[in-house]
């Protein structure tokens, strides 16, 4: 089904959206907030731009948009897919449990802040560009990959990186850490073999986004994980 | 080196009646008493006594009593026992102070320092017994544009409502916090009493999802369980932007609490810490509130109210008035009184304002600004009787919720040590031999009849009144006077004095 967005409001244009029997190709997005909010199984193609909030608790449908998402995209995720021809804004994946968010540009800030994972759900974020400060804020699980393709002369991420981590990992494909890292955070230089679980992320973005694999696959990458699952433990003195 | 600091209270066996069971030693999991084979004698360790009644209660002999020590520093009417405590645990430790359940600190009560009016000849009682009371009530959003169909009927442009047959909701406790006996208890009597409960921040454990109906879910800025099931399942849902017991501070529930089950509900790996920071860090503006407020409505379809919660700040009131434009349908206030599993003492005791002054505030200050109708007023934040619920009414409430009252009625003696993770009561805790102490189906009969008796006398009090329903009671202020407060007490609450007639 086609839906031509331009002057909709974002709440009649996500009930035509849950209402749809099957595929949905929205066109003219101009802005329009939540769409896709908390939607299962669904293939939506957008053209335009959508505005915040773009699949919010999303459970299991796949959004492609070809262009550029604004803040939040991807709040309280569970399962699905959002494939970003473009730029996201800041809090990309915020507390996403499950599912993948592929983004062919740069994040904003707080990209994956209190990413989880959960049984046999492990969320995944994908970066083609550079990421903005406090990307993996409190992360509890799940895994970040930054690609660092164009950086035009900044570093690969912001300041702040990993703060509050507790859990899961990043991957940044650079041969140099330039910013300083949090405590809570160790890194380890990877040269060659990456994980299998990684190596599918990237070949994933790749082939998404049409990109040769070798550039990306045999390449240095920066591995972050958390120093201990339990970082605030020694904090407290009963009262 | 660690100083020893001496224990607060001491346990005073009676050797007459002891006749060395060994209940008491079964029963507390602190492990303060043993029996010396020996002497055929029972030992206490008071310095592991956190003071819970645990054994009084159970002893057959009733052997037991625990009693504040008389041993005494140097009397300082500055430098009090605790607070020299608080100075050695901290040079013994570095670490910062924990502590649980509401501040204890004698800060005054407004509650207590209300009078409620009563009818005299000219308006007369009425009788709760005979008369109809309408103690029913819908929370939510009365904000209805007039709108016509085609047919030229109205529409049905109401937002959606919670609705409650009590002015009471048992508050947020989250499983992890409390033990699943807890939860069960407080979700059966939300049913039968015809009101909700809610569940806090750690998610809604699969065997509830029976009760969601009278369940309100949370959403907090970790987000722990929250997804679409988890949303839809509820009555309606709670956004946590505050807790009274510790304003601007978030939830942390330390590994070791996350248990098999707990990490299940959460939706987070066992063993990982569970951290939601005090910020959303996507919130910084009433619009972004609005944005989560929004997308919430989104994802459910409009059909559930949202509520916003907070802390009881010093700019409530006008917090208050950014969130009833935020497009929320309830919110609700926790005044710094409230209970908490754990909160940094600090905080708990300095950090806040007193739910009656907020709530007076805020009610005021959405009257002037025209808005009071676009959203109900929830608080808490020790609420301890019908009394209190009454005041709170008529200071501008649609409703309260109680989280310590409904616990003590579970058993708990407000030991103030849940974060210990020992709770003997079966209520704070995870440990399987301890949860099994508290029985849900006699926890849960022992709340509707607290809310079932809290109820009465509601009614008693409004039929003295002379009203007959909770809608003419709600921000009646002429229904209350002040007794002991100053000029600037009895401006903020909007009441006048004792004795000051109309
Ligand atoms: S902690 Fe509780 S059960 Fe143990 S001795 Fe003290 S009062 Fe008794
Ligand atoms: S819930 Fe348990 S640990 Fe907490 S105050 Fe009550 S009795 Fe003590």
């Amino acid at each position: 089904m086609k839906i031509l967005a331009n002057g909709m409001h974002y709440s009649a244009l996500n009930a035509a959206v849950r209402m749809a029997e099957d595929d949905v190709e929205i066109v003219n997005c101009i802005g329009q907030r939540y769409i896709g909010a908390g939607l299962l199984r669904r293939q939506i193609v957008i053209h335009g731009t959508p505005g915040n909030a773009l699949g919010a608790y999303l459970n299991g449908a796949e959004v492609r948009i070809d262009g550029n998402v604004q803040e939040a995209t991807g709040d309280t995720m569970n399962a699905g897919v959002i494939e970003v021809h473009g730029s996201a804004g800041d809090a990309t994946g915020y507390a996403m449990r499950g599912g993948k968010i592929f983004i062919e540009g740069d994040v904003g800030y707080r990209c994956g802040i209190h990413m989880k994972a959960f049984r046999t759900q492990k969320p995944a974020i994908v970066i083609g560009g550079r990421a903005g400060s406090f990307l993996g804020e409190y992360q509890a699980g799940g895994t970040i990959v930054v690609l660092g393709e164009h950086l035009n002369g900044k570093p690969i991420v912001g300041n702040f990186c990993g703060t509050g981590m507790h859990g899961g990992e990043i991957y940044l494909r650079t041969d140099e850490l330039s910013a300083a890292l949090p405590a809570q955070v160790k890194a380890e230089r990877v040269e060659g073999e990456l994980s299998e679980e990684v190596t599918a992320l990237i070949k994933e973005w790749c082939a998404r986004f049409g990109r040769e694999e070798e550039g990306y696959l045999n390449c240095v990458y920066y591995r972050l994980t958390p120093n201990a699952d339990n970082p605030y433990r020694q904090m407290y003195t009963p009262n | 080196m660690e100083l020893y600091i001496r224990p607060d209270y001491e346990v005073v066996r009676n050797e007459s009646r002891c006749i060395a069971c060994r209940v008491c030693e079964r029963q507390c999991a602190n492990e303060v008493h043993t029996f010396d084979s020996e002497t055929g004698l029972m030992r206490s360790d008071e310095s592991k006594c956190v003071n819970c009644h645990r054994c009084v209660s159970l002893c057959p002999t009733h052997a037991l009593k625990i009693v504040k020590t008389d041993d005494t520093y140097r009397e300082n009417a500055n430098w009090e026992a605790q607070t020299i405590h608080e100075v050695y645990r901290q040079a013994n430790t570095g670490g910062v102070l924990l502590s649980s359940m509401g501040n204890p600190k004698p800060y005054p009560v407004f509650w207590d320092k209300l009078l409620i009016n009563a009818s005299q000849v000219t308006n007369p009682p009425i009788d709760p017994l005979r008369e109809p009371m309408e103690t029913k009530l819908y929370l939510g959003s009365r904000k209805v544009k007039i709108e016509r169909g085609e047919d030229g009927l109205l529409k049905d442009t109401l937002p959606p409502q919670l609705k409650l047959s009590v002015p009471i909701m048992f508050s947020a406790m989250s499983y992890g916090s409390i033990s699943y006996n807890a939860h069960e208890s407080l979700a059966r009597a939300a049913e039968e009493l015809g009101t909700y409960y809610n569940t806090g921040e750690g998610g809604l454990h699969k065997d509830f999802y029976k009760y969601g109906k009278n369940t309100i879910v949370q959403v907090a800025s970790g987000r722990f369980g929250v997804h679409k099931e988890y949303l839809e399942a509820a009555a309606a849902i709670e956004i946590k932007m505050g807790q009274g017991a510790k304003p601007g501070i978030g939830g942390h529930l330390p590994g070791a609490k996350i248990t098999e089950d707990v990490s299940e509900t959460r939706m987070i790996p066992k063993g990982i810490d569970a951290i939601s920071p005090a910020p959303h860090h996507d919130i910084y503006s009433i619009e972004d509130l609005k944005q989560l407020v929004d997308s919430l409505k989104e994802a459910t379809e409009y059909k559930k109210p949202i509520i916003v919660k907070i802390a009881a700040v010093h700019n409530a009131a006008a917090i208050a008035s950014g969130i009833a434009r935020s497009g929320a349908d309830i919110i609700a206030i926790d005044g710094y009184r409230g209970g908490t599993g754990a909160a940094p003492t600090r905080i708990r005791d300095n950090v806040g304002i007193p739910i009656e002054m907020a709530l007076a505030q805020i009610d005021s200050r959405l009257r002037e600004e025209g808005i009071r109708d676009n959203v109900s007023l929830v608080v808490g934040g020790s609420v301890r009787s019908s009394a209190d619920v009454v005041k709170a009414i008529a200071l501008g409430a649609d409703a309260c919720y109680i989280g310590t009252a409904a616990l003590l009625a579970l058993g708990c003696h407000l030991c103030r040590s849940c974060h210990t993770g020992k709770c003997n009561w079966g209520i704070a805790t995870q440990r399987p031999d301890l949860v099994k102490r508290l029985n849900p189906d006699l926890g849960y009969k022992r709340l509707v009849n607290l809310v079932s008796a809290w109820k009465h006398e509601i009614e008693e009090m409004m039929g003295g009144m002379g009203i007959n329903s909770l809608e003419a009671l709600r921000g009646n202020r002429l229904m209350l006077r002040g007794i002991g407060l100053t000029d600037t007490e009895l401006k903020l609450l909007g009441v006048r004095y004792a004795g000051e007639s109309l």
